[in-house]
């Protein structure tokens, strides 16, 4: 009884970001399901009688899922979470162990690495053009030195997904090497030094007591690699537009394309809306899927 | 539960903002226009007599019934350099129009096409905008332009004009002009011991030219043309074809005209290599590897005069583009249109209309070296011819002769996308030529009503 009083007292002062939300979330969340069974154009009044004029049902879904692109691409998104999340876990691991000793200068160490994070994906794909530019590109320049003649990189069919990646990672280990990093100074010194009493040694520390306390740290971070990793666009609209020959084409890019270039924004809403229940199920299953391999210590 | 709750706000907040998302970050100057036009207005008041009676008399007539009437004007060609000409231009129509204001909106390509799909669709799309070539056809489609009556288009060139016809009905005025010439590195031709390419020539005189020309060196190359759908069409012109037939309501992408052009246009990569690949490219730019001297021709647009003067170390000079069994080149126009709601559609007319055709605006496009007016009249142009290099600059005008009109279609964008894609596989030599033509007839039939 008393929390739903206390509720109703803080009502008022939530209302000016609820408003907020309502109007600018969840009002056009709503509207997008209706303009997901149109066939509305994008131009056209979007009001009720266009909307009834335009109305196809489930026309849009079905035709989605029995298209032979929308596979492909969620193929793409699946191929590239496969190398990006362990790769940006293992990374930011990584830079989490690093940043946790206890040197001088660390600040401007921790500083540094999160620099990527904060760099607009525009300008931190420009850069990655050029890095991975096959003729003038430092990587290429790098691997000339060993003997490896660089590949295309982003002009190439094979490639140009695993440079996706790569640009990816580097951007973002710094925001997941962050919460790791966090995760790892929660973890009490105690355990480490009762179990380098009992005779544990570095290896035997890090995969017996760093790595069980770290996994709820670990489990925030896949939840959000993995929702931000469907969300894949602006390092593939900048760096090679989907291309070469639709290799890079995902969902969130074929979204854009339907909706502001070929002018169906019903079918992109539907796009969208599939994209939704994708990430929506897969959190799903990861919350069930918790029980078997996070830790948590209370 | 309490987590279900939380991964269904996450889940659903990320989402919305996906969906709503991409603010746009237009540069747009209504109110400091204004301001800047009454301060002109002031300054104006206190040094020139005249021009203060002529407000006066703006006054009266407004009084009489010719009401002072304020539109808005947005538009992308202006931004990243010319907004000033722009200005400049709009100082000029108040002199002539005093009763009509412009506000006038610049906003950066990047940002123009989702903003003003957004402003179209809410109701609040400005009074007249510009549009390019791509986007035309779908708004003309979708009945979001007003028809354009009674204004004077004698002083359009005519193949300009009839690119934004819809149906018989003036949709649009080309804004501005631009077409495409044969750039090529006389040095290079020189070196070869080739005669220069003049205006007779066809691809077989510039394919025997490109041999010569590669063969002074490894990473010397004949030719950069791109393998794109925009390239596509014109070539397919070149060689009688195109990719609907004459009323528009079929495909015709893989007709013989078409694979032929198409051959021409892939050969030169897979087969002789007088063009380099894209792994041969390397990440270059097409322009870069011209302006570095290691490419004899390139079919490009006049807006790379400016560029090339500066950044070319060699002597190069233009002619029309080789053809086919017939000449065909290409242009680009944008069009300025205006919005089938506003309340003041006569008086964005005469902006848009005074802004594409009048000598006064032509002049100053020209003196900005901005580009092209799409008008008829040579005595204005004249100024544009004694610039050089390069020294042909004859050919830019040469080479409306033969202008090629984009096949216009609601789903345009879709349409080249497709078959670029497809005349991609065929570069990489994954499809022959005719299986991609094929194959894009195939897709465009079954994804595009016409």
């Amino acid at each position: 009884m008393k929390k739903r009083k206390l509720t109703i007292q803080a009502l008022p002062f939530m209302l000016p970001s609820m408003l907020g939300m309502i109007i600018f979330s969840f009002l056009p969340i709503v509207i997008s399901i209706v303009i997901s069974l149109t066939d509305w154009n994008g131009l056209d009044k979007l009001n009720v009688q266009t909307m009834k004029e335009c109305m196809v049902g489930l026309g849009n879904y079905s035709e989605i899922l029995r298209s032979t692109e929308f596979w492909s691409v969620l193929w793409h998104t699946v191929y590239y979470i496969i190398f990006y999340i362990p790769l940006v876990l293992v990374m930011s691991l990584f830079i989490a162990s690093i940043l946790n000793k206890n040197m001088k200068g660390i600040g401007v160490f921790r500083v540094l690495y999160y620099i990527p994070v904060l760099t607009s994906w525009v300008a931190a794909s420009l850069i990655w053009k050029w890095v991975l530019s096959p003729q003038y590109g430092i990587i290429n320049q790098l691997l000339s030195y060993i003997g490896i003649a660089g590949p295309n990189w982003l002009t190439d069919k094979v490639w140009a997904m695993p440079a996706i990646v790569l640009a990816s990672v580097w951007k973002d280990m710094g925001f997941y090497g962050l919460f790791l990093l966090s995760g790892l100074k929660a973890i009490d010194v105690g355990y480490y030094e009762a179990s380098r009493v009992d005779g544990a040694g570095k290896i035997r520390q890090f995969f017996s007591i760093t790595l069980p306390l770290l996994t709820p740290s670990m489990f925030f971070c896949i939840i959000m690699a993995l929702i931000n990793a469907f969300q894949l666009f602006p390092q593939v609209q900048i760096m090679t537009e989907g291309g070469p020959n639709g290799a890079t084409q995902v969902m969130v890019e074929r979204i854009y394309t339907y909706g502001f270039k070929y002018f169906k924004m019903g079918y992109a809403a539907a796009y969208s809306w599939i994209l939704f229940v994708i990430i929506f199920v897969l959190t799903l299953i990861q919350m069930k899927l918790q029980k078997r391999w996070v830790y948590y210590e209370s | 539960m309490k987590r279900k709750m939380l991964s269904t706000v996450l889940t659903g907040v990320m989402i919305a903002s996906m969906l709503t998302g991409c603010g746009g970050q237009g540069n747009e100057t209504p109110a400091q226009d204004t301001q800047q036009a009454r301060e002109e207005a002031q300054t104006e008041d206190q040094t020139d007599g005249g021009e203060s009676s002529k407000e006066s008399i703006d006054i009266s007539a407004a009084n009489a019934g010719e009401e002072s009437i304020e539109i808005t004007y947005a538009n992308f060609n202006a931004s990243g350099g010319n907004e000033e000409t722009l200005n400049k231009m709009y100082e000029a129509f108040r002199e002539e129009y005093p009763n009509i204001t412009v506000n006038i909106e610049t906003i950066g390509y990047d940002d123009y096409f989702t903003q003003m799909q957004t402003r179209v669709a809410g109701g609040t799309a400005p009074d007249c905008y510009e549009l390019n070539i791509e986007n035309f056809a779908a708004y003309a489609n979708k009945g979001v332009l007003a028809e354009l009556t009674g204004i004077d288009v004698s002083g359009y060139n005519a193949t300009a004009l009839s690119a934004f016809q819809v149906g018989g009905k003036q949709y649009g005025v080309p804004g501005n002009f631009s077409n495409v010439v044969l750039i090529y590195n006389k040095d290079l031709f020189d070196q070869a011991g080739v005669a220069y390419p003049d205006d007779t020539w066809t691809w077989d005189d510039a394919m025997d030219a490109c041999e010569k020309i590669s063969a002074l060196g490894d990473d010397i190359y004949g030719i950069y043309q791109p393998i794109t759908f925009n390239e596509f069409f014109k070539v397919a012109a070149q060689y009688g074809g195109g990719v609907l037939n004459e009323d528009k309501t079929e495909f015709t992408i893989n007709s013989p005209e078409n694979i032929q052009a198409a051959q021409m246009m892939i050969n030169k990569i897979v087969e002789t290599n007088v063009q380099p690949t894209e792994s041969q490219m390397g990440g270059m730019g097409d322009w870069d590897l011209f302006e570095s001297g290691r490419l004899g021709m390139i079919p490009t647009g006049i807006w790379a005069f400016g560029t090339f003067t500066d950044a070319c170390e060699f002597n190069w000079d233009i002619c029309v583009e080789p053809g086919g069994t017939q000449k065909a080149t290409h242009f680009f126009s944008n069009a300025l249109v205006v919005n089938a709601d506003s309340a003041k559609k006569e008086a964005a007319a005469t902006w848009i209309n005074w802004l594409a055709s009048s000598d006064a605006a032509a002049k100053m496009r020209i003196e900005a070296g901005w580009d092209l007016p799409a008008i008829n009249d040579d005595t204005v142009l004249a100024g544009y011819l004694e610039i050089t290099p390069p020294e042909n600059r004859q050919a830019v005008f040469d080479s409306l002769n033969y202008l090629a009109v984009a096949p216009i279609i609601e789903e345009y964008s879709m349409m080249a996308d497709i078959i670029t894609d497809k005349l991609a596989l065929a570069a990489s030599g994954e499809l022959t030529v005719e299986e991609a033509l094929n194959q894009a007839q195939d897709e465009c039939s079954l994804k595009i009503k016409l």
